[in-house]
């Protein structure tokens, strides 16, 4: 490792302000602070300092999201195997590898474009690299249907990073998540590619089998005959965006986030409550309409509502940044969520735009919870006085 | 009866270096030093020059904006050098002291038996009313105003920190007179707050109010009890004091002398004994930490605890207020791939190393940032470390907006560093939450006097 070290220090001065490779100064930095943590030392305020940083804040999310991506690669073969009609004939390592070889590169134009933008701001800006992305840029691949074009991911990757984070700030300063306005940019801007039965399942230039259709569970409760395989779609066997599909891989990766602290688990579970009611809301009102009288626990397993609620909803810098502000955004993405999804016949998934919403709200509900705050304050004054 | 407040957040730092109960030798102290740099917002005007003979008690500079605080030499013996830096700012005046400890002679008495003025002007001649701070703003006590109470807490939480009952043992009498003093300064009371459990000779102190708190740091320090007790309101002023400073209130009213004796804790990880040892307000380091450090790697040497104390050479003084000297190592390499370490034997506030696994264990700490500073990213974490009813980050960030309105509205006047010592230890994006606290009060102070 000492040469790395030596290696990195004797180039130092060269990209330094006004030496002749100036403009690699925010690559060199990056690369730099990615292989070691630096030598600076306190010099004001607290002698000591946690051992926690952002890249390992970010590092643990990535890695609470590899269950759900390694469970979304091998989906991506299950159902590719499962149209062509050869399931039958292959291995476990072979359906792997296929999903991993069609999912590999939308993860690589993602980091590729997002990373690259990154560190123009960050030479131009004359900042640091910052980590966010590390999570933005996988996020990204697991909400995207598994046939959007590769430009498609470019452009959407290009659009949230620049538009979302950068001309905010860069990372802790974006009013709504990177990620999800990626996906919503592709949704509202290519509406006849990113939607309909036909980008779920990659079929390799085979011929689908007869009778195959496509569809996502959702899209058929949206048509109106609900036909939930409650198993497969737990475990993530059913057709959707990449990393969304296995409730069981996102479970997982919300233990990871929970346990370590660095999800919240107040928004967590708000979410899922404020789900749990509109569902059973939308029971009581149901008749014949085989969607609403569907059970509120059926929804969790189905579209993006459990990968939302536990990797969008708890982004902390787009989310609500009070204690009690979490409660009642994380239960307001859960009734909005269902809400759109049931009674709203454009948008197939409520999700992705309760999650915008309810992060454009975010710092409204923060503020009447500061205004509490200052209230109570305020209050004892006028006790005291 | 007293009031027994549980803090439930918080967080202790369980460092190795604790000072063992046990009373190391006297050093000789051959120099002592005052250095301005400890009172926020002070201009020094000297009152001596180089060489000049003094004896303890005789000032040593005053404050230009309030002339009747004195600021007196700890010992007898000459003006060695006054030190001054960038722009002339005075930053030490250097006493050598001859050994003699010859002070000069105030009138004995018994403080209960005083008005305020006469304790004022026997504190304010003495040179000992710069121990006395003011809240707001955590500045030296203003000899006009008269405070809503004053607070003193009989117990420190920080890490490593000195236990009182023992630096204090024996001392009842002193004490109680020092308290009787203070209690004749406000129209109020004098608040004590008492660790839980073995609070020793504390809980017998007359003349006060005593409340007790129980948890981790920052149960000990005085802002977090005074927000339980009485939150301070726009308007209000209350004053603090360390316990162990009051003792040299006690003495001055009991003998008519200034002794600033004192005894502090010699702790850190470096430390070979870590343990107590007398010595002088305001002494040289290099006597205090001759041999005692292990050497083998680059040594920091703090005057203070770790969270808040004053980074400071090996030839350095003692600063004003405290009562603990702490070596850890300086830390400054790199770490290869260190943000990815499982962490087994890092010590952390978060939940994100292995270390959580073993809750009894000791560490060392460096004094490494550890990362690199980042804008807020995550949310709710200094909440978890700062029990007082306060939207910490919005409160910061108000502050870094230059909002004056909104920190009076989110309880600037509650706040001074040490309070949320804690969150900037405990902090993802290595945020200088103590420097930007000190630059709000600063602020503060400039725009409403």
């Amino acid at each position: 490792m000492k040469f790395i070290q030596k290696f990195f220090e004797n180039t130092k001065p060269y990209v330094q302000k006004g030496a002749k490779y100036q403009w690699l100064h925010s690559v060199h930095d990056g690369m730099f602070t990615l292989f070691f943590v630096q030598k600076n030392t306190s010099k004001s305020g607290s002698h000591i300092h946690d051992y926690i940083d952002l890249k390992r804040t970010m590092g643990l999310v990535v890695l609470a999201l590899v269950p759900a991506l390694l469970m979304g690669m091998y989906n991506t073969g299950f159902q590719h195997f499962s149209a062509v009609g050869e399931l039958s004939g292959v291995g476990f390592m072979e359906i792997f590898l296929y999903g991993f070889l069609r999912v590999l590169p939308v993860i690589m134009v993602s980091y590729i474009v997002g990373l690259g933008i990154e560190f123009v701001f960050a030479q131009y800006r004359g900042h640091e690299i910052q980590e966010g992305f590390l999570v933005s840029g996988m996020l990204i691949p697991m909400i995207m249907p598994i046939n959007t074009p590769l430009w498609m991911v470019a452009i959407s990757t290009a659009f949230a990073v620049v538009f979302v984070k950068e001309v905010f700030g860069g990372t802790g300063m974006n009013i709504w998540n990177p990620a999800l306005v990626a996906r919503a940019f592709l949704f509202f801007a290519y509406p006849s590619q990113m939607s309909g039965d036909s980008v779920w399942v990659s079929l390799g230039g085979k011929q689908a089998i007869d009778g195959f259709s496509g569809a996502t569970p959702m899209a058929e409760a949206a048509a109106g005959h609900p036909n939930i395989d409650i198993w497969n779609s737990f475990i993530g066997l059913i057709p959707g965006s990449i990393g969304e599909t296995s409730t069981l891989a996102i479970l997982i990766g919300a233990a990871i986030l929970v346990i370590t602290g660095i999800g919240s688990w107040k928004i967590i579970v708000s979410t899922f409550a404020g789900g749990a009611v509109m569902g059973l809301i939308l029971n009581s009102f149901a008749g014949t309409n085989a969607y609403m009288a569907l059970p509120f626990w059926e929804h969790f397993i189905i579209g993006g509502f459990a990968f939302g609620a536990v990797f969008m909803a708890t982004d902390p810098v787009s989310g609500s940044q009070t204690e009690r502000g979490k409660w009642i955004y994380g239960f307001l993405i859960g009734i909005l969520a269902i809400l759109i999804r049931v009674v709203n016949p454009a948008y197939p998934e409520g999700m992705m735009l309760a999650i915008l919403l309810m992060n454009t709200f975010a710092p409204l509900v923060d503020h009447y919870v500061v205004e509490g705050s200052i209230k109570k304050r305020l209050k004892r004054v006028k006790v005291n006085a | 009866m007293s009031k027994h407040f549980k803090l439930k957040r918080g967080l202790d730092i369980r460092l190795k270096g604790g000072a063992e109960a046990v009373l190391g030798s006297a050093m000789q102290i051959k120099t002592v030093a005052l250095k301005p740099t400890d009172f926020p917002g002070l201009t020094p005007k000297l009152k001596v020059k180089a060489d000049m003979q003094v004896k303890a008690g005789d000032a040593l500079f005053f404050d230009k904006y309030h002339p009747d605080i004195l600021f007196s030499s700890p010992v007898s013996g000459t003006v060695k050098a006054i030190n001054r830096g960038e722009r002339r700012k005075i930053l030490e005046i250097v006493v050598e002291s001859d050994g003699k400890m010859e002070s000069l002679v105030f009138a004995k008495a018994d403080p209960s038996a005083l008005s305020r003025d006469q304790v004022k002007t026997h504190l304010l001649q003495s040179g000992l009313w710069p121990f006395l701070k003011q809240r707001p703003y955590g500045i030296l006590a203003k000899t006009t105003d008269v405070p809503k109470n004053i607070f003193i807490s009989c117990f420190d939480s920080a890490p490593l920190a000195p236990d009182y009952s023992f630096i204090l043992k024996g001392q009842e009498k002193m004490l109680q007179t020092g308290i009787n003093a203070l209690a004749k300064l406000t129209d109020g009371k004098v608040f004590l707050g008492l660790p839980d459990g073995n609070a020793g000779f504390f809980g017998q102190l007359k003349n006060v109010e005593t409340n007790i708190f129980s948890g981790p740091h920052p149960a000990g320090v005085v802002g977090i009890q005074i927000h339980q007790v009485s939150p301070i309101n726009k308007g209000e002023i209350v004053w603090t004091i360390n316990l162990l400073d009051v003792l040299f209130i006690g003495r001055l009213f009991e003998t008519g002398k200034i002794d600033m004796s004192k005894i502090i804790a010699l702790t850190g990880s470096e430390v070979d004994a870590p343990k107590y040892y007398p010595t002088i307000h305001g002494a040289c380091l290099e006597g205090l930490l001759a041999n005692k450090t292990k050497k083998e790697v680059k040594e920091r040497f703090i005057s203070g605890n770790v969270l808040t104390g004053t980074l400071v050479e090996h030839d350095d003084f003692l600063s004003f207020f405290d009562h603990q000297l702490t070596v850890i190592p300086e830390g400054d390499k790199y770490e290869f791939m260190g943000w990815a370490d499982p962490g087994f034997n890092k010590f952390t506030a978060s939940k994100t190393f292995f270390s959580k696994l073993f809750p009894k264990k000791s560490y060392v700490l460096d004094a490494n940032l550890h990362g690199g500073e980042r804008a807020f990213v995550l949310s709710g974490q200094y909440e978890k470390y700062l029990p007082m009813d306060i939207l910490p980050v919005y409160l910061l960030k108000a502050i870094l907006a230059n909002d004056i309105d909104k920190m009076e509205q989110l309880g600037i006047y509650e706040i001074v560093e040490e309070d949320l010592a804690l969150c900037e230890y405990a902090c993802t994006s290595k945020v200088k939450v103590q420097d930007i606290v000190r630059q709000g009060l600063d602020l503060m102070m400039k725009e409403l006097g």
